[in-house]
């Protein structure tokens, strides 16, 4: 096209023919930034490598150490039990919450003020030390009548109890407000499409709204699963052994502080690096009918893809048609 | 109120008892009365097209036919049952929602927006309330719905979500998914008013084959040449009342009350 005007204009000649090549709009700034940090960054590592204060051999040594592992155990089975307890609470809370019943709605409100308003490393240590409010727990008639059961608070209250009531009254507190949020974003039209084809209201809910609210549900959700393998450390503060109490009880007496820091964080990032990938496969299956097949672009897209042609599972709705 | 019947009209199917009745409906939302007392009946195999401007309360009488709407005051009757309630001496009391939502199953309906659930494929579209909630089996539910999208049209996207499709044909599906219940009427809420142009003659076309297959229809649209060639029965609705009814030569072609007259006027 060499013939055409080599003027440099928006403006063509209304006789001339444009030329028809099309060159994208540069971005020379994005290389260069690009190179900058991939300096920066190779700084950092190198210093991080070389700085001998890391012990490196150290967190080599200790990474698969015997009580790390079980500390692990004891945080990755916190963080599913509280989680699975806390999201099953917390639907019962949003349900409540959208109840036309004034009493339930107005106890929701109330449940949700007091443990969301109060920090959940407090909370861990007042039910640490309920025993001293209440030295026994037992069923009795109300106003200070005949006790029917009872057992010593400590009793009933082992460590594990308190840090997974602690955990999941506070978790469930904030799902009860991801979910409700999440069930408001479907709109009325379904359930009244639902209704009029004459489902009753539960199977309205489990079948239409629930699965449509789900995929706004499911991304802070992830969120919120992340937030709590890494808040269930503050469990260490009432001894139980979790993956930071683990490492905090062997840097007590070696003193490698820096290098235990090290290998616990290696363990959680892992864990989060696992289930930030679970949760973009889950977001695509609730996500399905609404990006109708096309992928969102992003960092994980392509190893989510390599991932799918891995898994050889087939997928729900490739039942194939009968006719 | 004055509504200017053509007496039962003593055509075919008036003889049979009818499959809709509504008396002296009345609904208020709020302040605002939106239905003044309606009276109609629709007998079965009838066409009746429900016209009138946005507001006359056409579409409020329609939803309270499936008790989506709780009418204030008087009843509607499908197949000889009261809707929403039981009678009680010379009271009616209301039912539980289990037993209002057994009793819509004996009414399809097809909305503007058509509502097709978005998680679900065409064919999941259409088994769903079939299985879950007649208890009918996979088997017997897949061949009904696929012979229902036959019908309109549609079985060769069977397996494709509702977002893949233009709006006549997730019409055409929500028609089809209303048809698998086998109701005893059809319900259609201005159903081609989200439409574009050209996409309006294919879910009309089906509705006139429905139609044409003897289904009850009730129908609220703005479409006068489907009410002209299709309808039995045209009813026009005024502020709440219905104010005109009978054959489509009649309401349309020589309309006698005046709103009637200048609304037809507007919209030819």
């Amino acid at each position: 096209m060499k013939a055409a005007t080599v003027t440099d204009s928006t403006r063509v000649d209304p006789s001339a023919t444009p030329p028809s090549e099309l060159v994208p709009m540069r971005h020379p700034g994005r290389r260069l930034s690009a190179l900058l940090v991939l300096l920066v960054a190779a700084n950092l590592g190198y210093s991080v490598m070389t700085n001998d204060n890391f012990e490196w051999p150290v967190v080599g040594d200790y990474l698969f150490n015997p009580e790390i592992m079980a500390g692990l155990r004891t945080t990755l089975i916190l963080t599913v039990v509280s989680m699975t307890l806390g999201i099953t609470l917390g639907i019962v809370l949003a349900a409540c919450r959208m109840s036309e019943n004034r009493v339930l709605s107005t106890l929701s409100g109330a449940y949700l003020w007091f443990f969301r308003g109060t920090p959940l490393l407090v909370q861990l240590i007042f039910w640490f030390n309920l025993s001293a409010l209440y030295p026994r727990l037992s069923l009795s008639v109300p106003f200070g009548g005949p006790e029917l059961a009872g057992a010593a608070t400590n009793g009933v209250l082992n460590l594990w109890a308190v840090a997974v009531i602690g955990l999941t009254l506070n978790e469930s507190a904030y799902m009860a407000e991801i979910v409700r949020g999440g069930l408001l974003s479907v709109p009325r039209h379904q359930s009244e499409a639902a209704i009029a084809l004459g489902m009753n209201r539960w199977l309205t809910f489990r079948r239409v709204v629930l699965p449509q609210a789900l995929r706004v549900i499911v991304p802070p959700t992830g969120n919120q699963v992340i937030g709590m393998l890494k808040h269930s450390s503050l469990v260490s503060i009432i001894a139980l052994a979790d993956l930071l109490y683990s490492a905090q009880l062997i840097y007590s007496q070696n003193f490698r502080t820096i290098p235990l820091l090290v290998v616990i964080s290696i363990w959680y990032l892992v864990c989060t690096t696992v289930l930030s990938y679970a949760q973009s496969h889950i977001e695509r299956h609730y996500g399905r009918g609404v990006h109708a097949g096309g992928q969102r672009p992003g960092g994980l897209a392509k190893l989510r893809s390599l991932g799918s042609r891995l898994s050889q599972r087939s997928r729900p709705n490739d039942n194939p048609n009968p006719a | 109120m004055s509504a200017t019947t053509s007496a039962p009209d003593g055509t075919d199917t008036s003889t049979a008892d009818p499959v809709v009745r509504i008396i002296d409906l009345h609904k208020s939302f709020g302040a605002v009365e939106v239905l003044k007392g309606v009276d109609l009946e629709v007998h079965r195999g009838q066409v009746v097209v429900i016209l009138g401007r946005s507001g006359s309360g056409k579409s409020t009488m329609l939803r309270c036919v499936n008790h989506l709407e709780r009418p204030s005051r008087g009843t509607v009757v499908v197949d000889g049952e009261v809707i929403g309630y039981r009678i009680k001496g010379d009271k009616l009391h209301e039912l539980s929602p289990s037993a209002i939502a057994k009793q819509r199953t004996r009414t399809g309906m097809v909305f503007q927006a058509y509502n097709l659930f978005p998680h679900m494929t065409v064919l999941e579209n259409l088994i769903e309330a079939p299985r879950r909630v007649k208890g009918v089996n996979r088997a017997e539910a897949v061949a009904d719905a696929m012979q229902a999208l036959e019908e309109v049209g549609m079985a060769h996207k069977a397996d494709v979500y509702p977002s893949t499709l233009s709006g006549g044909q997730q019409q055409r599906v929500a028609i089809a998914r209303a048809l698998v219940m086998k109701p005893s009427v059809m319900l259609f809420d201005e159903p081609t008013s989200a439409l574009d142009p050209e996409l309006v003659g294919e879910v009309l076309n089906v509705m006139k084959r429905l139609a044409t297959s003897g289904m009850t229809m009730m129908v609220v649209t703005h479409e006068i040449g489907f009410a002209r060639g299709v309808a039995d029965e045209v009813v026009f609705m005024s502020e709440g009342r219905l104010v005109e009814k009978g054959p489509p030569s009649q309401v349309i072609d020589s309309p006698v009350h005046e709103s009637t007259r200048t609304f037809i006027d507007s919209i030819l």
